[in-house]
Parts: structure tokens; sequence; C-alpha cells
């Protein structure tokens, strides 16, 4: 695909969740009470959209994974929060 | 269109998904054990499911002209009890020799614990023990990057492994390379919420090329679309792909590796 086709294709779509995404920081910074390790992980992530180069879907997923190679001793539950809490805040 | 979906959790839909699958060109399911979305409480709840897309399943998809099959496991999910997930592995042989049971699956990882870990090595030295093809679930979001790191050693470390009679099923833009360069094959499962998007997995294509891939919808209880793959097809065309480059994506390519079971066969 061209670059013009790629636009044609997608532009209104990544405006739009690139809003959505602006949105809801604005939102954070509305809402009382404190944010988790979830809000600066995004934060973060959201940072490799602004370096140069493919391979920033790739980095974003990187800044939001558990980056650790041992198996933890136990399963602390079944779900997935979509960021890596760090081995404190994991509790095993 | 004609299209094979590779991984539909069919016991979690309604017949009329059936309708529309069938309708859209699809020309065979596939169906490998997962969680039901609560634990099971003994291993006979897992030989009741085990019968279930055996046999029921597989009647249920023929009304509507619909080949199913099936892989058996304890999946992920419920793997933090060893004792009962050796039970359970202990009822699969038996089911084997079924006709539409094409291998082991979907084993793999949750949360990257131990005894996740010994489960995952049970099923694996299962399926070398009986000769089965062999379906992977890596984990969700943050998990994912490291649940497919310890996979891939697991399967390296067992010699009797083939490795492109693995697939690695849900990979992403960080997990895609590591399975391609092991031999396996992957599989991007396309959800509209986690895992793959359709663009993404266009996207994965355009850079890995179209070999050992495969897409599936992973349809089950929770938010997914039974037609993601003929969706992203669409998409594929908007995109330039010719009809023969997305057959070949969406057809051939998951007929390729499951006809390495002899049981597979398309009406």
């Amino acid at each position: 695909m061209t670059k013009q086709q790629v636009l044609d294709l997608y532009f209104l779509d990544a405006r739009s969740k690139l809003i959505d995404l602006a949105a809801f920081l604005d939102r954070m910074e509305r809402a009382g009470g404190e944010a988790d390790f979830r809000h600066p992980a995004l934060l973060q992530a959201a940072a490799e959209l602004g370096r140069p180069g493919a391979g920033r879907a790739k980095n974003v997923l990187l800044v939001l994974s558990d980056p650790t190679t041992e198996p933890i001793p136990t399963a602390p539950g079944k779900g997935a929060s979509g960021a890596w809490p760090g081995e404190e805040l994991r509790g095993s | 269109m004609r299209y094979i979906e590779p991984h539909a959790h069919m016991v979690s839909r309604v017949t009329d998904d059936y309708v529309d699958m069938a309708a859209a060109g699809c020309a065979a399911v596939c169906e490998p054990a997962f969680w039901a979305g609560f634990d099971r409480s003994s291993p006979q709840g897992f030989y009741d499911y085990f019968c279930q897309i055996s046999d029921y399943e597989p009647k249920r998809a023929a009304k509507f002209g619909l080949p199913h099959f099936c892989w058996l496991c304890i999946n992920p999910k419920e793997a933090e009890d060893v004792n009962l997930a050796k039970e359970v592995v202990g009822l699969i042989p038996q089911f084997l020799d079924r006709p539409n049971v094409l291998g082991i699956g979907e084993i793999g990882l949750n949360k990257n614990s131990r005894n996740e870990l010994k489960v995952l090595e049970m099923h694996v030295d299962l399926a070398a023990r009986h000769n089965q093809l062999i379906l992977v679930h890596t984990p969700h979001l943050e998990d994912k990057l490291k649940g497919t790191r310890l996979t891939l050693d697991v399967l390296k470390a067992d010699a009797r492994i083939k490795p492109e009679r693995v697939i690695i099923d849900h990979v992403e833009e960080h997990t895609v390379k590591m399975v391609l360069d092991a031999g396996h094959w992957a599989g991007m499962t396309l959800y509209p919420e986690s895992k793959c998007s359709r663009p993404r997995a266009i996207d994965i294509l355009d850079v890995y090329g179209t070999e050992r891939l495969w897409m599936n919808s992973a349809c089950d209880w929770g938010v997914s679309i039974p037609l993601s793959v003929p969706y992203t097809a669409l998409e594929m065309r908007r995109r330039g792909w010719t009809e023969e480059a997305i057959d070949q994506v969406i057809y051939w390519n998951p007929a390729k590796f499951m006809s390495q079971c002899a049981k597979f066969r398309l009406a």
C-alpha cells in the first residue's frame, strides 16, 4: 500500500483512537483518588508513539509486558491487568 | 470466499453462529479445549466436556454442513491444581482415537506459574508419547511475552517434539518472530479488545509473510466475533490482497497444518 492509501483507509480510525486516548488521560486527571501502576505504564507506552522508525506496536507491547524470565511460585489468580505491576506489587 | 475457523469454542456459542459461519464460507471449525469461565470441580466434569466436543458438537455442526474437529487438554487456567491436572491428563488417551480429535490443546501457560509449567510439560509429554499435534495458548496481555518464551523453552527441551507439528496461538507483534524463528506455526487471534485487531493481523502478515501463519476468531463466551476471519479477509481485499493470497492464509494454511493429522478431512 502507498502512504496515501494507508491514510485513506485508516486515518480517521487512528484519529478517533488518539482522541479517545487523550480523553482517557484527561478523565484520569479529573478523577479523584490515587492511580495504580497501569496509569504510568500507559504513559510510558504512549511515549513509544513519538519514537522514529517502525516497531512502535511491538515496543508498546514490550513496555506493558512482564520482562522477567523465571516462573512465579503460584498463580495469584486467573486474570491479567494489561500492564506489569513490577516484582513488588505482583505479590508472589 | 472459503475459510477454515481453526480456533473456536463453539460450546459457548448459539446455533445461529453456525448458520452465519456456514453462510460466510466456513469449510471446517476446530475447537480446542478451554476454560469454561469457572473451575470444574472434578475430573468427571472434564470427561463430560471431552464427550461434548468429541461427540455432541460435531453433530450440531454437521447440521449446517460443517466438519467439526477438536483438541483435548486441561486448559492453563485450571492448571494450578497439579493433582487435578494429572487426573484429567490421564483421561485424555481414551479419547484420542475419536474421529474428530486432532491433538492436544490448547495447552500452555496463563500466569506463568511453576505449577502451570509442570502441567504444560505433562501435556507435551502426552502429545509426544501419542504422536499428537499440539496447539498452544499463550498468556494474556502483560503475561504473553514471558509465557511465550517459557513455552518455547519447554518445547525445545523435548527432543521428541517436531516444531512444525506445533501451532502457538495468540501471537502479537512482540511474540510472532520468536515463534516463527523456532520453526513453529503461529496463530493470530482476532479480538475486538485484546490480542490482534484486524488491521494489526494484516500488518503482521505484511511484515512476516504468510508462511506458517493462520488467523482465528477464538470465539467463546466472552467478547468475541465468530466471523472475525471472513471480516478480516474483506479488509485484506481493501488493502489490495489478491483472492489467491487471501485463500492461502484463511483456507490453505490451516488446512496444511491440520492435515498433519490424518483425521483432518474437508467435506
